[in-house]
């Protein structure tokens, strides 16, 4: 199973990678909205693809008020 | 030139082609195929058309050419900004009208003898989830999601969304996609039966020609009476549920969650 760390790393990267940002200028506490450039639209993609790499499923309103990547982590970590 | 308009349109909101049997209803009204009345307003001029296409045409395919996805439902803006000026009945007179002219539309691809299919991708909500539901196969690309979230704001599906998952699904995917309002994955909405083919990200419409071209090859006749048998259209549900949503419309609650989504300036509107 994936430690926290290894979760909270994966997501860093797919995020850098689909968004088109750089992996270093990521970092945990960051507010994805606003480093990704994202709205909601992009956000249910992020969530699509994160529920598809990690192969879970989880319910949009668990990302109420969930706006950076280590409190994202912490809740796909608790499904996997 | 009667033939040729429809044969093929292009309009604001959508257009379609006949080609090879197949017809392709494309949806592109920025920013994410809000069904207003824009968009209400061709789909009854392809629903005209619809009946002449029917004679030369096995398969209908409905899809979005728009990046954000199939369709992120009723354009809740043009709810809001036109109802909020009218008295309390005369706002809940107009919300029936549209409702009974988008049943009748979207009645008729229900209906409709060609075999159809809405091949889906991103977001697929509300109004859009209901435009799909009427097809007779989904195939969904992996970054679909379907959501029903009307619930947010105090209503319920209004475009026949329930009854129609209801004759597709077990109740308990229902209630859940209802009462909870969250939004599936295409993966898990195959699990459940809604979705026939699931498929790579953009493949959702390369893989509904190929089925289309499939299909196209079965006795006409024979696949009509086959549909008939196996897809009744709730009507009566149907009817009940443009009261229900009325009578739900005329609620406070309403103007205030339509308010909020309108008036949301964070990134967030779309997420509960």
């Amino acid at each position: 199973m994936r430690s926290s760390d290894q979760t909270l790393e994966e997501i860093l990267a797919l995020a850098a990678t689909h968004f088109k940002v750089p992996r270093e200028k990521l970092a945990p506490d960051d507010d994805f909205f606003q480093k990704l450039g994202i709205d909601s639209l992009q956000a249910l993609e992020l969530l699509t693809r994160l529920e598809n790499h990690f192969h879970v499923e989880l319910p949009d309103y668990e990302l109420q008020g969930v706006s950076d990547f280590r409190t994202l982590a912490d809740r796909i970590q608790a499904r996997l | 030139m009667e033939a040729e308009i429809t044969e093929r349109l292009q309009g604001e909101a959508l257009s379609w082609e006949l080609k090879e049997g197949v017809v392709e209803l494309a949806l592109h009204r920025q920013p994410a195929n809000e069904i207003g009345t824009l968009m209400l307003n061709e789909l009854e001029m392809f629903i005209g058309a619809l009946k002449c296409l029917e004679d030369q045409a096995c398969a209908l395919i409905i899809h979005s050419q728009l990046p954000a996805g199939f369709s992120a439902g009723a354009d809740l803006r043009e709810l809001y900004e036109k109802s909020r000026p009218l008295p309390a009945e005369e706002r809940s007179r107009q919300v029936r009208l549209f409702l009974q002219r988008i049943h009748r539309v979207l009645n008729c691809i229900d209906a409709s003898p060609l075999t159809t299919i809405a091949a889906v991708h991103g977001v697929t909500f509300g109004g859009g989830f209901e435009l799909a539901l009427t097809c007779d196969l989904i195939i969904a690309d992996k970054m679909a999601r379907f959501c029903f979230p009307e619930l947010r704001l105090g209503l319920i599906p209004g475009f026949g969304g329930i009854p129609r998952l209801k004759r597709d699904l077990g109740n308990g995917i229902v209630r859940d996609l209802l009462l909870t309002g969250r939004s599936l994955n295409a993966q898990k909405a195959a699990t459940v039966g809604l979705v026939s083919q699931l498929v790579g990200e953009g493949e959702a419409l390369r893989v509904a020609r190929a089925t289309a071209a499939q299909l196209c090859k079965f006795d006409r006749r024979t696949a009509i009476a086959a549909k008939k048998f196996i897809k009744p259209i709730p009507l009566e549900e149907l009817r009940r549920e443009i009261d229900i949503f009325c009578e739900l419309f005329a609620q406070p609650a309403v103007e205030e969650g339509l308010r909020r989504f309108v008036q949301n300036s964070t990134a967030q509107p779309y997420l509960p």
